[in-house]
């Protein structure tokens, strides 16, 4: 039987854009072009490599977001995903990480999985705890955060690098992994991949095809409520030397002056 | 008073910093109650006490170094049950960022990650944190559960706090799930001899103008005359220069020193997210116009290999 693998990516606002909150203190995903994740391309890349070592195996790409979050799945299209799903519904603006994992579990059970490959975190709300709460779900095992991953005879193995150590990991499939951006470059959707994605199946949900009722998520029904968000202040300029050969000299003078000396 | 649970991190017993900071942010919510899992509870329970545990609630099984997470959060689900605390307070470690995750789903809590303050507020703790790179700060709160808020590094003082912080045993049932994800082998990272990089008052890090790992030397020898951690750019990671460990940003590690020393670092976007909450921020930079000096106190323009060996050397001759 073909391995089934799906891969979960987000649509986010270019980090080099000027990032906002909208009025209700959501994203504000209208002011900035939006793309996918950089740091899910990881994830896309390890689900096509291990597709590619096994053999037999079909790849899915799934997002949750708004209408334009459709271009994260393309994009995985373009790389080398069989096929994509959206789940985009009205209900699910401003939803915390708690209902974006309950859509995410409920459309990766709808599509069906053997392995779920995931981001290391999205590069917009950072969190890094999807992964985490979708294994908790769908009660698989997690490997996560691994920087290097490979599927063989029914088992995911892994190296997680941590703060202390090292851990080589393993767990029986199904499974959930993570993957860092040390996990290895993605590869850049070639013309034939951009041309091919245009005929690939990518199917539109919406909570109710899922079985998930409208008061489970968005805003209102989230279990975190943000009351204020202020931008930095900007920073007053600082001094500014050119190095003329005693520049080392000025720095340390400065750094001396602020009692770091 | 209320109870607030405050997870442990250690190694062997010894009790990372973190952690202590965690205990002072506690101590504004309730009555602090460490959970320690693993080995050393009776080593631990002393400096958790010194700072404010009113207990320790304490396992140990292999279940909890030979699996990941899920052993560790059947322990906290364990003690929460237990406890009924106000709130649960985590290191905001990978880690700990994951246990506190599945923690929050199994209690039917919201969850906040990466808060850089926790204060108390008339509806439970207020939490703090740095959004789209630091170049926003919100505050929020959880609206449902018991409130679970994972916390950055470098976010509190320690402060001493004597307090009873005896060792009570915690009777964990472990899931099915406990056991799903194995550890083959653990590998520990090995000890510079540097302060740690989230930890250290000072930080210098290299980039790509550092131009190969021969030359990170440069970089370590004004780190050492500072008594400062060392820290890289992820292009000097990428090019083998430096270990991942090391870096700082989006997805290296958050530093917040009181000074922060960049040398031949642009000041990408994804490298600020990591720095720019600094204290004072300092550059050497060949290039007038990298985006680096938008940021600094005090910046350089120079070569940094002109500039920084000067001024080694005029730090040590100044510290005589
Ligand atoms: C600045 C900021 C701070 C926030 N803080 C919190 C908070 O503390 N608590 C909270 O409950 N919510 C928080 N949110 C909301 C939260 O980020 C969103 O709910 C988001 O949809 C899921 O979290 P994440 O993007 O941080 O995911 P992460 O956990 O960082 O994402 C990890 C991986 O999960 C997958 N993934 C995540 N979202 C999707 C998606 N929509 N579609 C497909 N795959 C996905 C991707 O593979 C991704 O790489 C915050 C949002 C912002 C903008
Ligand atoms: C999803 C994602 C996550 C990322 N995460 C991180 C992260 O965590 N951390 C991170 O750092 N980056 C991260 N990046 C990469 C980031 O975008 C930049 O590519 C990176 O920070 C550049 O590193 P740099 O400043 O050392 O190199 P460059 O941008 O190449 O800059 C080198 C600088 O050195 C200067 N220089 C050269 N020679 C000298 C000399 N002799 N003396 C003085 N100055 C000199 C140059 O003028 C230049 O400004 C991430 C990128 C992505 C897409």
């Amino acid at each position: 039987m073909s391995l089934r693998i799906v891969v979960a990516v987000k649509y986010v606002p270019d980090a080099t854009g000027d990032r906002h909150f909208a009025e209700d203190l959501t994203t504000d995903r209208d002011a900035v072009d939006g793309l996918l994740s950089e740091l899910d391309e990881y994830a896309v890349e390890q689900a096509l490599q291990i597709a590619e070592a096994v053999g037999d195996a079909e790849v899915t790409a799934v997002t949750v977001g708004p209408e334009d979050a459709r271009g994260a799945v393309l994009k995985a299209l373009q790389m080398g995903a069989a096929k994509g799903v959206h789940v985009e519904d009205d209900a699910l603006h401003g939803t915390d990480v708690i209902g974006t994992s309950l859509v995410l579990a409920k459309a990766i059970e709808h599509v069906g999985f053997d392995l779920v490959v995931t981001g290391m975190a999205s590069t917009d709300g950072t969190a890094g705890v999807v992964p985490a709460l979708l294994a908790e779900r769908l009660g698989v095992p997690q490997v996560t955060l691994l920087s290097q991953v490979g599927v063989a005879e029914g088992k995911v193995v892994g190296r997680r690098d941590g703060d202390t150590a090292s851990e080589e990991l393993e767990a029986a499939l199904p499974a959930l992994v993570s993957v860092t951006d040390q996990s290895g470059e993605a590869r850049y959707p070639s013309f034939k991949g951009i041309m091919g994605a245009k005929k690939k199946p990518l199917e539109s949900l919406d909570l109710s095809d899922l079985g998930v009722e409208a008061s489970e998520v968005g805003l209102a029904a989230a279990w975190t409520a943000v009351d204020d968000a202020t931008a930095r202040p900007a920073r007053t300029a600082g001094t500014i030397v050119k190095d003329e050969g005693e520049g080392g000299r000025q720095l340390a003078e400065f750094l001396a002056s602020q009692k770091f000396v | 008073m209320a109870e607030v649970l405050v997870y442990v991190d250690h190694a062997d017993g010894a009790v990372r910093k973190p952690t202590l900071e965690l205990l002072t942010l506690a101590r504004r919510i309730g009555d602090p109650v460490a959970v320690h899992l693993g080995p050393g509870a009776q080593e631990a329970a002393k400096v958790l006490g010194e700072h404010g545990a009113v207990r320790v609630l304490a396992a140990d099984a292999p279940e909890f170094s030979d699996y990941l997470v899920v052993p560790k959060v059947d322990a906290l689900q364990a003690a929460a049950q237990a406890v009924q605390p106000a709130a649960i307070l985590v290191p905001s470690s990978g880690e700990g960022k994951e246990i506190a995750a599945r923690l929050a789903l199994r209690l039917g809590s919201g969850i906040i990650t990466d808060a850089v303050d926790v204060t108390a507020g008339d509806d439970g703790p207020v939490a703090t944190q740095s959004a789209f790179a630091a170049a926003f700060t919100t505050r929020s709160r959880v609206t449902r559960g018991v409130p679970v808020i994972t916390v950055k590094p470098n976010s509190a003082p320690v402060q001493a706090a004597p307090a009873a912080g005896a060792v009570e045993a915690l009777q964990v049932a472990f899931g099915e799930l406990a056991t799903g994800t194995k550890v083959v082998s653990r590998t520990p990272r090995a000890s510079t001899g540097r302060p740690e990089l989230t930890e250290a008052a000072i930080v210098v890090s290299g980039g790509r103008g550092v131009n190969g790992a021969e030359n990170f030397s440069l970089i370590e020898e004004l780190a050492d005359s500072l008594g400062a951690a060392v820290g890289a750019s992820r292009a000097a990671v990428d090019a083998g220069w430096y270990p991942h460990s090391n870096q700082v940003g989006q997805t290296g590690k958050t530093v917040s020193p009181q000074l922060y020393i960049a040398n031949g670092i642009s000041g990408a976007i994804q490298h600020r997210a990591g720095m720019q909450t600094s204290k004072t921020i300092v550059a050497v930079n060949k290039d007038a116009e990298a985006p680096i000096f938008d940021l600094v106190d005090y910046g350089v323009v120079g070569d940094l290999f002109q500039v920084v060996p000067q001024l080694t050397a005029e730090i040590k001759a100044r510290k005589g």
